[in-house]
């Protein structure tokens, strides 16, 4: 039994210590003001981190898959999603066609960079950051200043809260359920079919899942597909709730998804950690703006030495357990 | 006989490959826009007379980014890479605005200090300032990465995030705005009509020079980069090497900066240096250094810049405008893949190859 829980903590160590610290960073900042504790602001989290949630999802996935594997152009995806979405629904097209639609470019964009990754043989970081300067270049072709959304029904989705049945007015909007719900989708993907356990395969040993005969140029374009159409829900959700679209939307989200996956237990190696972990990464992302909102003060750069110094100590934890591990 | 191995000789040299696209885009300039290469001389009322057309724009605009690229060949050529450049270059343009705007804090800034030519701090002790913060941003990251030994993009990554933060901190997030015409001189002033920042790009590109070519460090460098176990094995402290790399690199990203606050006259902790990563990364690849490190070239890396900028310039005096320019870069990165890639260059060396087997039957 102790041997049982030994191994089970070295397994997930880091994804439960990613739990631990949000905890932590929670119910010290409900400490230092009070308000916090209200039920609402914990939802807030999932309202306001709702696309960081959806985008660091899709960064997991490539992360995992080792080799240098990183996706530079999410914040980009999001704001050419946003902005031609807007667009389109400006020049007054059906919304229930430009959401497909959209899901659609985010797709065939992230599978476009997985292609030249793949058969071209570039380094993802150099892919990627076609793919992000791409994105936002064509972001602002679109239009170069904000494109206001007024659809009614992406008005009615974004402005119609949801109460959340057992307690008092508290509430979420539709949005905010997407990315857990996605959550749910990769949770299964990774850990129940053959897509998944060909990633852990890859970010492993690249060379060895090749020679056992896993399709792994397929899965390394999927998996950029994936992270893109995760951008495009991203982008979806992000001009939902700002009911607008631009082309200087989420710049630097990049940056804080890769932070929250990291935060969240996952190796930039590959191969190890899940998405559970970067649930609890944007979490903590969300509760540190959280309390510099309480503060009052404006400070956001804390938000970022707080997100780097939080980087710093899951690394530190991360490469002691890699090194337990190892002994063990 | 002696003419292909002539030939061969230029193709296989560093510089090959990004001297033909750069002479490429200015061979298209040239066609497209013949005033491109147009050079007066600018009588300045402050600054004296000097040269003035886009030529003398590139290479004014585009130190930052070649200062920030040698450094960055460094990093890379031992295997790793630099991502807080840019945050360092706005912790070090905010360093020197705030020594010499005496608005601290709260501190509105006052009308008087905006007109009045004065500093708080004497001019070698900012420049000195910068260069400290700049060095230790370095040694932070080498340290990270050679003691700690934490995987170079993670390791940087932390002072990438944090580092626009503590920028921020130091000017309290405000932009802050200086005149101060000394300060002003490194990035608007004219030795001999060319501008200062050349000759600032000039000393440290000989340096580096120097450095990695008349000194071992250069050999350790890429010996590092192909093999650091081996490394470690033939009794080179791999350790050191990695330090002294990533320091070079942050006080590279330090003048950067200062030439940058120096040129723009404020420091935005938010928009300074943004992106400039990923553009000295870019100008690194398209010099041909391998981004898994080994074998590079400091003066490759220069003309990858250079080409950037020129782009730049380019895409700018063809009318395009300002913020299509992200997309036009894509393309750059798009052609630099293509070109680079292995399939293309098996393609254009076959084309050479049969050209020289023709010359060959001819003779």
């Amino acid at each position: 039994m102790k041997q049982r829980v030994k191994h089970f903590l070295l397994q997930h160590g880091p994804v439960l210590l990613s739990f631990v610290v949000f905890l932590l960073v929670y119910f010290a900042g409900s400490r230092m003001y009070p308000a916090m504790q209200k039920p609402q602001v914990f939802f807030n989290l999932f309202i306001n981190d709702a696309s960081l949630l959806l985008v660091s999802i899709g960064m997991t996935m490539v992360i995992l898959t080792g080799e240098g594997g990183i996706d530079l152009s999410v914040g980009g995806v999001i704001a050419l999603v946003s902005t031609a979405s807007a667009a389109l629904l400006r020049a007054g097209v059906n919304p229930y066609v430009v959401i497909p639609l959209m899901i659609v470019l985010g797709i065939a964009f992230g599978a476009m960079m997985g292609w030249i990754i793949q058969y071209l043989k570039v380094q993802p970081f150099i892919a990627t950051l076609m793919g992000l300067y791409l994105a936002r270049g064509v972001a602002y072709i679109i239009s170069l200043t904000s494109v206001s959304i007024a659809d009614p029904v992406y008005k009615q989705i974004a402005l119609t809260p949801i109460y959340l049945p057992g307690m008092e007015n508290v509430y979420i909007y539709p949005t905010s359920l997407v990315g857990p719900v996605m959550l749910l989708v990769t949770i299964y993907l990774s850990f129940f079919t053959r897509f998944g356990r060909t990633i852990y395969a890859m970010g492993s040993n690249e060379q060895s899942a090749i020679l056992m005969g896993l399709p792994v140029a397929r899965t390394k374009i999927l998996v950029y597909a994936f992270s893109g159409f995760c951008s495009a829900l991203g982008g979806i959700v992000f001009s939902m709730s700002l009911l607008a679209g631009y082309g200087q939307f989420a710049s630097g989200m990049e940056l804080d998804s890769i932070a929250a996956v990291v935060i969240g237990g996952t190796a930039l190696t590959g191969g190890v950690g899940n998405v559970i972990g970067t649930l609890f990464g944007v979490l903590i992302h969300g509760t540190i703006v959280s309390i510099l909102q309480f503060n009052g003060t404006l400070s956001s750069w804390w938000t970022r030495i707080g997100v780097g110094l939080l980087t710093l100590v899951a690394i530190g934890i991360q490469s002691i357990y890699t090194l337990r591990q190892k002994r063990s | 006989m002696k003419q292909t191995s002539f030939f061969r000789r230029i193709r296989d040299s560093r510089l090959f490959w990004p001297l033909a696209a750069w002479f490429i885009i200015l061979a298209f300039n040239a066609i497209v826009m013949p005033d491109f290469f147009k050079v007066d001389i600018m009588d300045d009322p402050v600054y004296g007379k000097h040269f003035y057309g886009n030529i003398i724009d590139i290479f004014n605009n585009g130190a930052p980014l070649i200062l920030v690229s040698i450094g960055m060949t460094l990093v890379i050529a031992t295997g790793g890479v630099d991502l807080s450049v840019g945050a360092v270059i706005a912790i070090s343009a905010a360093m020197g605005t705030v020594l010499i705007n005496p608005a601290l804090g709260n501190e509105l800034i006052e009308n008087r200090i905006l007109t009045e030519n004065t500093t708080r701090t004497p001019l070698p002790i900012i420049i000195l300032a910068d260069l400290a913060a700049g060095a230790a941003c370095g040694l932070w990251n080498g340290l990270l990465v050679s003691r700690a030994k934490i995987q170079p993009m993670v390791a940087t990554l932390i002072l990438m995030v944090a580092g626009r933060g503590i920028a921020q901190l130091i000017t309290n997030g405000q932009i802050m705005t200086i005149y101060y015409t000394p300060y002003f001189w490194f990035g608007n002033g004219y030795i001999l009509y060319l501008p200062v920042s050349i000759y600032i790009v000039a000393v440290v590109c000989i340096i580096a020079w120097l450095l990695v070519r008349k000194t071992s460090i250069g050999l350790f460098t890429e010996s590092v980069g192909t093999n650091a176990t081996a490394t470690y094995y033939s009794g080179i402290n791999e350790k050191n090497v990695k330090l002294l790399a990533y320091t070079f690199c942050g006080i590279c990203a330090a003048i950067a900066g200062l030439i940058f606050s120096s040129y723009v006259h404020s420091a935005d902790g938010n928009n300074n240096g943004l992106y400039y990563e990923l553009d000295a990364i870019l100008a690194v690849v398209i010099g041909g250094t391998l981004m898994s490190g080994g074998r590079f070239s400091i003066l490759a890396s220069v003309v990858g810049a250079v080409i950037i900028w020129t782009f730049t310039v380019t895409v700018y005096s063809l009318g395009v405008p300002g913020q299509a320019l992200l997309a036009a870069k894509a393309v750059l990165v798009m052609l630099v893949i293509l070109l680079y890639s292995d399939y293309s260059r098996r393609l254009i060396s076959r084309l050479f190859e049969r050209k020289g087997s023709k010359h060959e039957a001819a003779s």
